[in-house]
C-alpha cells in the first residue's frame, strides 16, 4: 500500500518548461510538486534563451518573426502562445536569474533582436537572450573587434582552431591559441574545468599564462567553462585581468551554462515553496473519466502516488523518452498515454534520407487545444517540447516555447484556481 | 601521365583482391592493388562479419562446407588478431523441424566440420537470451572477423614487401593490345589525376562489379548477378556466440556478435545494379521478426543501423564451356586465355568471405601459370602483420587497455573506446581526410551514439593536425553525418530514436552545423 500525496498542481518534467511552470505556480501561491525521471534538456542545451533563430531563413527579430510564423503555421506552439506571452516569459526569466542563486550573473538581450554567437565549430548561431558571459561573442553588429579563440588539448569537446578558422571564413577577424590546463583525468569535461575557474587563485594563474599569449586581439573566446558556482565572478575577474571582453562558447554536453539555468529555476521553485523530486518516473496513471486523478511514480525503489486537480505535462518528446516510436512504427505518449498529433500516417515516410531535410516525424507532440489543454485529458496542460508543431532544435526556439508555455500553463491554473476560490467565497 | 609497371595489377580492394595482392607478393611478384573507393568498402565491408564453420553448408553444399572448415582453421592461425573465437550454435526454434538437426550432424560428419549436440539447458545457460522454446542445439566452430582490420593487414603486409596500394583509384579503361590485356588506366577519385598501370597479368577481383570490369576489357558474358542482402546491427551483444537457425539456409537466420554489437542477417534478392543500396521497409520488418524468433524481445533492443551488401552471384553465359569454371566450387575463377582467348586477364568472383584466402590462392596459381613460373602459395602459413602472437581478439581487449591508462588517455569515441593517439595515428598512417576511412579503421562512430560525440572531436583533431583546412573539415563532418543518417533512418525507433534526437540537438542545435560558412562538402565518390 502506498501513501498518496495531494497537491494543487503536479508538474511532470524538470526541464526549462516544467521548472518554469512549477516556479511560477509556486510564486502564484499554488502548492506544487515537480516530479521528473531525470534532469531535462538544460544540461544538454547551450544555456542561451533561443526564441526563434531560423524561420527558415536567419531571423533578426524573433518578436516580428513569431507573428509571421504564427500566421503561417497555425499548428505551431507560437500560434497558440502569441508574442506577448513569449516576451513576458523571457523577461520573467531574466529577472529570475538576477535574483537567483548565482551572484551577479545575468542575461543580456531581448525578444526584439537576436544576437549571433559562435558555436564550437565556428558557425554563427542566433539567440535572443544570452548569459552575460557569452554576450561579447555577438557578431550580429559585426563591429565587436578581432577575436582570439582559446582552446586546450585537455578538453576534447572544444577545438579552438576549427572554431577560429570557420569564423574567419565567415568574415570575422579571428585566430586561435592553445593553452595547457593540467588535469588529473585525461577525459575531463567542461564541468570539471569549470570548477577550477571557481577558484580565484587558480584563475589568476590561468589569466597570467593566457595574457602572455594574447596580442592585439580585441576579444577572447573560451569554451563555456567559466565557473560552475560563481560564473559572474570568474568571468568578470578574467575580463579585468585580461583587459578586454571575454566570452564563453557553448560546446558538447554536459553544458555548464545549461546547468546554471537549471540551478536558477530550481532555486526559484524551491524559494517559492515548490517541491522537486528527481529520479521519480511516472509508472502509472489513475483516470477519472475525462480527467487524470493521480499519477504514481517509483523513486529509489519506493512507490508514491500524487493526486491533484491539475497536471502539467512537461516531460519532453523523443529525446527524453516521453514520446516513443516503437518498432512497429506506432507513436506513444509514454507518460500519460494521451493522444498525439503530427505523426505521419501509417505507410507514410517517417524519416527521409537527407539528414538536413525536415523529417516527417519531427513535429510530433501531445495533441492540445488552444489553451494548451490535452485533447485526451481536460485537467492536463502540455508545455515545452511535448507540444506538437515545432522543430525547436532547428528553429532555435526551444527555450522560447518552454518559458512561454510554462508561464501560460501556470497562468491558466492560477486563474482557474482564483475563479474557483472566488466562487467558493 | 605517370605510368607504373608491375607484374600483377589487382582490381578490387575487398578481401579477395587484398588476398590476391598479399599472396602475390609472398610469391615474389610485384603488385599494384587498386580500388575505386576505400579498401573493403564494398561487399567485404558490408557483410555480417561471420567466419563460417561450414555447418551452414553441410547439408546443402558439402564441398562449400569442406572449404569453410579448412579456411576457418587457417584464418584462426594467420589472422588471429582479426578474429574472435565466439564459437557458434545451431538451434531448432519452434519454427524449425527438429529432424533437420540429424541431417546437420550427418552433413558435418561427412564434411569434417566439428559439430556436437548440446542439451538445450546447456545452450540456454551459455546464451540466456536465446528463445527458451528451442528444442535442439549444436555447437560448431563459427567465429567472427574484423574485415577492415584483415584487409588492411594484408595491404600493409604487401606494402612492406613493395606492393603499391591505391585506394580511391577507379579503373577508367582496361588496356588491350590484340588478344593481350596489358594493364589499365586509373583515375584518382580525389584529385582527378589519371595514371596508367602496365601489368603482365591483370586480376579482376571486383566481385559483384566483375562483369563491368570484364566488359571494359571487351570480354562478354561474364554475368555477375548482385544478390542484395540487408543486415541490422543492434547496440549490444544480445548473444556472445554466433547463432544459426537449424534449418536449410534462409533469410534472417543468423545473429553474429561482433565487437560491441551484434548483427542480424540477412536477406537475398537479385538486383540489377551492384551499387543498389536501398533498404526496403518490409525487409526491415521481416528481419526484426526473424530476430525475435531467435531472441525474444529483440524488437525492444536498439537497432543502430542497417546496410545492404551485394553478393556476387556468378552465372557464366558461356556455361557450356565447363573447363573455365569449376562447378563444384562456390567461387568462379575465369582464365580468359582459355575462355575467350584473351591473355593476361583473370577474373575471380563469386565465393564467400570465409574462403577469400582460398580464392586468392587459386587466382595466384593461375597467375603463375600465365607467367610460366611455379611458385608455391604461402598464405596458409604466413602470419599477417599484427597476428604474430597468435592471440585471437577477445571482447574487453580495448576496455582492458583503457583501464590500465584510465587517467592518462583521452577517449575520443567512448562507445568504441578509441583513444586520441589512435585517431591521430590513423590520420597520419592513412594520410586520409575522410572521417569514414577512420571509422572503418578504428570503428570510430560505430557504437550506440553513432558519432554524436566523437565526430566533432575527430573533425577538430583532423583540422588541428593541419590535414584539413576548415572548409574540408566542415565538409568531412557534414559528409559523415549525411552518410551515417542513410544507415540509421530506416531502423530508427525506440531508444535509438532518443539517441538520434540527442545527436540532432548536438549537431543542429548546439553546433548549428547547417549554418557553417558556405561549404562545399568534400566529395569522395561512394
Amino acid at each position: 500500500m502506498r501513501g498518496e500525496l495531494h497537491y494543487d498542481v503536479v508538474v511532470i518534467g524538470a526541464g526549462t518548461a516544467g521548472l518554469t511552470a512549477g516556479a511560477r505556480l509556486a510564486e502564484g501561491g499554488a502548492r506544487v510538486c515537480v516530479v521528473a525521471k531525470g534532469v531535462g534538456s538544460t544540461h544538454l542545451a547551450p544555456g542561451t534563451i533561443d526564441v526563434l533563430g531560423y524561420a527558415p531563413g536567419r531571423v533578426s527579430s524573433p518578436a516580428a518573426a513569431i507573428e509571421e510564423l504564427a500566421a503561417a503555421r497555425p499548428d505551431h506552439p507560437y500560434a497558440l502562445l502569441g508574442v506577448d506571452t513569449v516576451t513576458e516569459a523571457v523577461r520573467w526569466f531574466a529577472s529570475t536569474v538576477e535574483s537567483g542563486p548565482l551572484p551577479g550573473y545575468r542575461y543580456i538581450g531581448e525578444t526584439e533582436k537576436n544576437l549571433l554567437l559562435p558555436t564550437a565549430v565556428g558557425a554563427l548561431r542566433p539567440s535572443a537572450l544570452v548569459p552575460e558571459t557569452m554576450a561579447a561573442g555577438d557578431m550580429a553588429g559585426g563591429n565587436g573587434g578581432s577575436v582570439c579563440i582559446v582552446g586546450t588539448r585537455s578538453l576534447r569537446d572544444f577545438h579552438g582552431a576549427l572554431c577560429a578558422t570557420n569564423l574567419t571564413r565567415a568574415g570575422v577577424e579571428a585566430r586561435a591559441v592553445d593553452i595547457e590546463i593540467e588535469v588529473t583525468r585525461a577525459d575531463e569535461n567542461a564541468l570539471g574545468l569549470a570548477r577550477r575557474f571557481d577558484d580565484p587563485a587558480w584563475r589568476a594563474a590561468f589569466a597570467a599564462r593566457l595574457a602572455l599569449k594574447l596580442g592585439a586581439d580585441q576579444r577572447v573566446g573560451l569554451p563555456a567553462m567559466l565557473g560552475a558556482r560563481d560564473p559572474h565572478g570568474a568571468w568578470s575577474d578574467l575580463e579585468q585581468r585580461l583587459g578586454r571582453p571575454v566570452f564563453e562558447i557553448p560546446t558538447l554536453p554536459p553544458s555548464v551554462p545549461g546547468m546554471r539555468v537549471f540551478e536558477t529555476l530550481r532555486t526559484a521553485l524551491r524559494r517559492a515553496g515548490g517541491r522537486l523530486i528527481i529520479g521519480a518516473e511516472v509508472v502509472d496513471v489513475e483516470r477519472d473519466g475525462a480527467r487524470i486523478r493521480s499519477v504514481a511514480t517509483t523513486a529509489a525503489g519506493h512507490e508514491a502516488s500524487y493526486s491533484a486537480p491539475w497536471f502539467v505535462l512537461a516531460a519532453g518528446s523523443f529525446s527524453s523518452g516521453a514520446i516513443a516510436l516503437d518498432s512497429r512504427w506506432e507513436t506513444h505518449d509514454q507518460v500519460l498515454g494521451l493522444p498525439l498529433r503530427g505523426a505521419p500516417a501509417t505507410g507514410e515516410p517517417r524519416f527521409v534520407g537527407d539528414y538536413l531535410a525536415e523529417q516527417p516525424m519531427a513535429r510530433v507532440g501531445v495533441a492540445v487545444g488552444a489553451d494548451l489543454r490535452a485533447d485526451g485529458a481536460e485537467n492536463v496542460l502540455v508545455v515545452g517540447a511535448a507540444l506538437p508543431g515545432a522543430v525547436s532544435w532547428r528553429e532555435m526556439s526551444g527555450e522560447g516555447i518552454a518559458l512561454a508555455s510554462g508561464s501560460r500553463a501556470a497562468q491558466h491554473v492560477l486563474a482557474q484556481a482564483g475563479a474557483s476560490a472566488g466562487a467558493a467565497a | 601521365m605517370t605510368t607504373l609497371a608491375t607484374d600483377v595489377l589487382v582490381i578490387g580492394g575487398g578481401a579477395t583482391g587484398a588476398g590476391v595482392a598479399w599472396d602475390s607478393v609472398l610469391r615474389g611478384f610485384d603488385v599494384v592493388l587498386v580500388d575505386r573507393a576505400d579498401l573493403a568498402e564494398g561487399t567485404s565491408g558490408r557483410f555480417h562479419g561471420m567466419i563460417h564453420s561450414g555447418g551452414r553448408y553441410a547439408v546443402k553444399d558439402p564441398s562449400a562446407a569442406k572449404e569453410c572448415i579448412h579456411e576457418n582453421r587457417i584464418l584462426r592461425h594467420v589472422a588471429a588478431d582479426c578474429i574472435e573465437d565466439t564459437g557458434g550454435f545451431f538451434v531448432s526454434t519452434p519454427w524449425d523441424d527438429p529432424a533437420y538437426g540429424d541431417r546437420l550432424l550427418e552433413g558435418c560428419k561427412a564434411t569434417g566440420v566439428d559439430c556436437e549436440e548440446l542439451s538445450v539447458a546447456t545452450a540456454l545457460r551459455e546464451e540466456p537470451r536465446l528463445n527458451p522454446g528451442i528444442s535442439r542445439a549444436f555447437r560448431v566452430p563459427d567465429a567472427n572477423i574484423d574485415v577492415w582490420k584483415t584487409v588492411w593487414a594484408m595491404a600493409r603486409g604487401a606494402q612492406e614487401r613493395g606492393a603499391r596500394v591505391l585506394p580511391y583509384h577507379a579503373v577508367v579503361a582496361i588496356h588491350r593490345t590484340g588478344d593481350q590485356v596489358t594493364g589499365a588506366r586509373l583515375r584518382d577519385a580525389r584529385t582527378g589525376d589519371e595514371l596508367d598501370v602496365e601489368a603482365r597479368v591483370t586480376v579482376n577481383a571486383s566481385g559483384a562489379w566483375a562483369g563491368q570490369i570484364a566488359d571494359m576489357a571487351g570480354i562478354e558474358g561474364v554475368r555477375v548477378f548482385p544478390g542484395r542482402g540487408i543486415m541490422i546491427a543492434m547496440n549490444h551483444r544480445l548473444v556472445n556466440t554466433v547463432v544459426n537457425r537449424c534449418e536449410m539456409p534462409g533469410d534472417g537466420d543468423i545473429i553474429v556478435p561482433i565487437r560491441t554489437v551484434c548483427v542480424v542477417g540477412t536477406t537475398d534478392q537479385v538486383t540489377e545494379d551492384p551499387d543498389d543500396q536501398r533498404v526496403m521497409q518490409d525487409e526491415v520488418d521481416a528481419l526484426l521478426d526473424d530476430g525475435e524468433k531467435l531472441v525474444p524481445g529483440f524488437r525492444q533492443a536498439r537497432a543502430l543501423r542497417v546496410w545492404t551488401g551485394v553478393r556476387p552471384l556468378f552465372e557464366d553465359a558461356k556455361a557450356s564451356d565447363t573447363a573455365t569454371r569449376d562447378i563444384t566450387r562456390a567461387h568462379a575463377l575465369l582464365d580468359h586465355a582459355q575462355r575467350d582467348g584473351v591473355d593476361g586477364f583473370i577474373t575471380i568472383t563469386g565465393g564467400k568471405l570465409t574462403t577469400f584466402r582460398l580464392m586468392a590462392e587459386d587466382t595466384v596459381d593461375a597467375v603463375c601459370k600465365h607467367l610460366g613460373v611455379d611458385r608455391p602459395c604461402a598464405t596458409k602459413t604466413e602470419v599477417l602483420p599484427g597476428s604474430e602472437e597468435g592471440q585471437t581478439y577477445h571482447l574487453g581487449e580495448r576496455l582492458g587497455r583503457k583501464e590500465a591508462l584510465l587517467a592518462d588517455e583521452q577517449l575520443i569515441c567512448e562507445c568504441e573506446l578509441v583513444p586520441r593517439w589512435k585517431v591521430e595515428q590513423a590520420i597520419e598512417r592513412r594520410a586520409t581526410t575522410n572521417l569514414d576511412d577512420i571509422r572503418r579503421l578504428l570503428r570510430l562512430g560505430m557504437g550506440p551514439c553513432q558519432g554524436g560525440f566523437c565526430i566533432y572531436r575527430a573533425a577538430g583533431i583532423l583540422h588541428g593536425l593541419d590535414h584539413l583546412d576548415a572548409e574540408q573539415a566542415d565538409g568531412a563532418l557534414l559528409q559523415f553525418l549525411k552518410e551515417r543518417w542513410k544507415g540509421i533512418w530506416p531502423v530508427l525507433y525506440g531508444d535509438q530514436l532518443r539517441q538520434a534526437r540527442l545527436d540532432d540537438w548536438i549537431f543542429q542545435g548546439v553546433l548549428d552545423v547547417e549554418h557553417l560558412p558556405v561549404t562545399q562538402a568534400e566529395q569522395v565518390p561512394a
